[in-house]
């Protein structure tokens, strides 16, 4: 049985009176595709920007590739193989789809404190960009500014940044928020490629995706897991129809 | 240094204090509700000073140029507002810098064509001129002590208006999120306009207060501008509460810092350096001082929430 | 944002410049050749600072307003020195420069915790910081500034007394400063850098620790300053606590934008732009700044992307294709007579409004 690649024991974040992130214990296993769901306003982007490293827990502990990560900061984590894509599209608009890429390249390359040389025209980032474009089906579009994609291929560029850092974990936030009927079909035969080659942690709502994806679900309400299981088990459990179903009636 | 030196200077940093206090606080409020950074702040001061100057020639009385001038600077701020600023609103930052730097460039020069490059002077009012007895042996010009009092009558008017009016509350509510309160029905651009006036009141105000005791000149307000921005960073933008105390802070440390730098140095150093390396220090003392609190807290003591 | 152009088309501007800098010498030879000379020598030091200034604000949005200081401390290293004896160049430069990007370190470390408003505000008071600091040097002039007798002499030799050879040598440290900040924009570094601006958490979440490059940019910005302040000491003969005012900052700013921000050649183009607009009004009339300020207000509002915006906001207008940026001072002319029209339009229909419902009854 080998360490999961990401573990948070008893995580807590409350903003004054609010509790957003309550008691959180949460298991990835290595090579699993684990999806967190939850209604709106449960935390879960909160609960990201955590494990990220965006914003520090009040308690608990983060462990990610047997380290304690829970002090360390965003860039150091994501040095370590941690990335991430965001809920609201974050490339950088005014550079070209290969440089985005490119330049997650030379972040896991290191050595970024070079001033002299055209990066843009070195092969040795944009031949690994390139490959990572190919992967999520940009590659044609290399040399546009990433400002004018649609938002699906925005939502895929974000995607080929994360694999170009050869991730040792990828946290995806909501990858399918505000994309078409079309382009959700793509992503999610996209990530199930991606299955099994990098442990993924999956925030998303589209539930289509998630029990089409998912090895293991875990269900946040109110900042705290309700349930963590198999997906089955999870469809089928009371709490979670309450939960949820509650959410709809009203 | 002695008992009686310590309590001048320290009444002088108040004055110095209460001086900048009423140019910050029209800058952090201009600022805080309309995200408009106003670098000719600087020059309503000057115009008030000037407009004193003016209507004291004109009139004879000086109490009279005061409200004169008073109320033809808040017609004058009125007017950039209206001719200049409110095309900036939208601006970022940078543009707004660099357009109100072409209205100083423009103000200073006008005053020079105007009135000319000499200093100028304004009597004290005779109600107030003359000195106060404080202590056996120590006295106190009244205007300063007059400046000091108004200075904070001010102060707590504008807590008063900001914390307990409904006006206070739109101006708060429009700090934290203007097009909300637009949204909500308000008439922003009045509100804007109003801000900005009571801004350029206060500004004036203080150029008014402070003619009869310092020389009036062209440029007299870029120096304290600079001050007043120090302060509102250490304040924190958008909040009077933290104007009030950085600028007392700042008034207190740039007095006493000047007055009693050489003396402080003496104790640890030998006369002869202290003498050179002492006036450096003061004159450094306030952007230290910032340097330490930014560094500590990088959005000043009194940070606005939620933005 | 710069859109992808050819090296080519984009250089033909500088290299122009150049070699107009170049030729200058030689075409002031016959008429007020000093006055020409100093003045164009000038250009090209403020040049050199305004470039490291571009580094900072046009490609890391990092609005510095003290950089006035960077020269002012090149050009008092340059002086101390030399009133102590030392004019030996070789030693002088070093010093100047390290001296310059010490400042840029300390305050640096400061300064680049802030953001936005707060980093304007927070470079603007260090920017004062020194500028009060040397005219408290008593021994060293004090407000008053202090003297240079003697020039440095690069490498024994008085090169920099001689003027023509000291413009050469100025024009040639400019070109070295231009293509160094172009190799540093397209570098790695560089493009961390600009990244930082364009999506600052997606750099921190790629690994970027983007203080870092930050910082090192703002040192490397300051000791362009240096090194214009170590020139401008040569040039001038002179020293003064002026150089470092508030204002000469607010003025490199507004060099910068006048050419356009965020290209190089603009800051270049802009200095030239900025300091013979202001000696031929200088000229005209002792209140020129009467004119310089509300046409700063103008440019503000109308010609965003400076010089080099305007050439080819005009350059497309001209070619009759779509106007894609609804800002440029061409478009702004076309919608003011378009809006006059229309409030003319109103007025005369308002004035009519009367007479027109009455004809209806």
């Amino acid at each position: 049985m080998t360490e999961p690649v990401l573990r948070l024991e008893a995580l807590q974040k409350s903003f004054g009176a609010l509790t957003v992130t309550n008691n959180v214990t949460l298991e990835v296993a290595a090579g699993e595709l684990h999806a967190v769901i939850g209604p709106n306003g449960a935390g879960k982007t909160t609960l990201i920007n955590q494990i990220s490293g965006l914003l520090a827990p009040d308690s608990g502990r983060i462990v990610f590739a047997d380290q304690d990560v829970t002090a360390l900061s965003a860039p150091k984590r994501a040095a370590l193989g941690l990335a991430r894509s965001f809920q609201i599209t974050s490339v950088l608009p005014g550079f070209s789809v290969l440089e985005n890429v490119a330049l997650a390249v030379q972040a896991r390359m290191g050595s970024s404190f070079r001033f002299f040389g055209r990066a843009s025209a070195e092969e040795a980032l944009n031949t690994p960009a390139m490959a990572a474009l190919g992967e999520v089906g940009l590659a044609a579009r290399a040399d546009m500014l990433a400002g004018y994609l649609s938002h699906g291929e925005k939502r895929a560029l974000e995607l080929a940044i994360a694999l170009a850092m050869e991730p040792k974990l990828l946290l995806l936030d909501e990858p399918m928020a505000g994309v078409g009927r079309e382009e959700s079909k793509r992503l999610i035969t996209m990530l199930s490629r991606l299955k099994g080659r990098f442990p993924i942690l999956l925030v998303e709502h589209d539930m289509t995706a998630v029990f089409a994806l998912a090895d293991r679900i875990s269900v946040l309400i109110y900042g705290q897991i309700l349930t963590s299981g198999i997906p089955d088990a999870v469809r089928v459990d009371p709490q979670v129809i309450a939960a949820y179903l509650g959410e709809e009636l009203e | 240094m002695s008992i009686s030196l310590l309590i001048v200077q320290i009444l002088n940093g108040l004055q110095l204090g209460v001086l900048l206090f009423l140019i910050a606080a029209g800058l952090t409020l201009v600022f805080g509700v309309m995200d408009f950074i106003n670098l000719a702040h600087g020059v309503q001061y000057m115009l008030g000073a000037y407009l004193a100057v003016m209507f004291y020639a004109l009139t004879g009385s000086t109490l009279l140029a005061l409200v004169l001038a008073l109320l033809a600077a808040l017609a004058f701020g009125l007017f950039l507002e209206f001719a200049v600023f409110r095309h900036l609103y939208e601006r970022d930052h940078l543009d707004q810098v660099i357009a109100t730097f072409g209205i100083i460039l423009f103000l200073n020069q006008a005053v020079k064509f105007v009135w000319g490059a000499a200093p100028l002077s304004l009597p004290i009012p005779e109600m107030f001129s003359g000195v106060v007895v404080l202590m056996p042996g120590l006295t106190y010009p009244i205007w300063r002590l007059v400046i000091i009092v108004c200075g904070l009558a001010v102060a707590l008017l504008l807590y008063v208006l900001v914390s307990r009016t409904r006006f206070g509350m739109l101006v708060r509510a429009g700090a934290n999120n203007a097009a909300m309160v637009s949204a909500l029905g308000v008439d922003i651009r009045r509100l804007f306009m109003i801000v900005f006036g009571f801004g350029t009141m206060l500004a004036g105000f203080a150029g008014i207060m402070i003619a009869p005791i310092l020389s009036v000149e062209p440029g007299m307000g870029d120096t304290i501008l600079i001050l007043a921005f120090v302060v509102i960073v250490i304040g924190g933008i958008g909040s009077i509460r933290g104007a009030f105390l950085a600028a007392l802070l700042i008034g207190l440390a740039d007095t006493l810092g000047r007055s009693f730098a050489v003396d402080i140095l003496r104790l640890v150093m030998t006369p002869s350096p202290a003498r050179t390396v002492g006036p450096a220090i003061a004159s450094m003392l306030i952007y230290l001082l910032m340097a330490l609190v930014l560094y500590v807290r990088p959005t000043g003591l009194f940070p606005p929430k939620g933005r | 944002m710069p859109l992808p152009t050819s090296i080519a088309r984009r250089e033909w501007l500088p290299v122009t410049l150049f070699i107009a800098f170049a030729l200058l010498p030689v075409a002031a030879a016959f008429d007020a050749e000093t006055y020409l000379l100093g003045l164009f020598m000038r250009v090209m030091i403020f040049a050199i600072a305004a470039l490291g200034l571009d580094l900072l604000v046009g490609y890391g949005a990092l609005v510095s307003f003290g950089h006035a200081a960077f020269i002012g401390i090149g050009a008092y290293a340059v002086a101390i020195l030399a009133s102590h004896g030392v004019t030996e160049a070789a030693i002088s430069l070093p010093f100047a420069l390290a001296a310059a990007t010490a400042f840029a370190w300390l305050t640096g470390l400061v300064c680049l915790r802030t953001r936005g408003v707060y980093f304007i505000m927070i470079t603007l008071a260090f920017g004062q910081m020194a500028y009060f600091f040397a005219g408290s040097l008593a021994p060293y002039g004090g407000d008053d500034g202090l003297t240079i007798h003697t020039r440095n002499t690069l490498f024994g030799l008085a090169a920099f007394k001689h003027e023509r050879l000291f413009y050469y040598i100025v024009l040639g440290c400019l070109i070295g400063c231009y293509v160094l900040c172009r190799a540093l924009v397209a570098s790695r570094f560089g493009r961390v850098f600009r990244g930082a601006r364009e999506n600052p958490t997606r750099m921190v979440t790629l690994g970027f620790e983007i203080h870092h490059y930050q910082l090192m940019a703002y040192m490397m910005s300051g000791a362009f300053g240096g090194f214009a302040g170590f020139l401008l000491a040569n040039a001038s003969d002179f020293v003064s606590p002026a150089y470092m005012s508030w204002q000469r900052s607010g003025e490199l700013i507004i060099m910068i934008i006048f050419g356009g921000i965020g290209t190089l050649h603009g800051a270049i183009l802009g200095t030239l732009a900025f300091l013979l607009l202001g000696e031929w009004l200088s000229g005209l009339t002792e209140h020129w700044k009467m004119i310089f300020g509300p046409l700063l207000v103008l440019v503000v509002l109308l010609a965003r992307g400076g010089l080099i915006g305007l050439a080819s906001q005009l350059a497309t207008w001209w070619r009759r294709e779509h106007i894609h940026s609804p800002s440029g001072f061409a478009y702004a002319l076309l919608r003011l007579v378009r809006s006059l029209r229309v409030w003319l339009d109103a007025k005369i229909i308002g004035l009519a409004g009367p007479f027109r419902s009455r004809s209806r009854d």
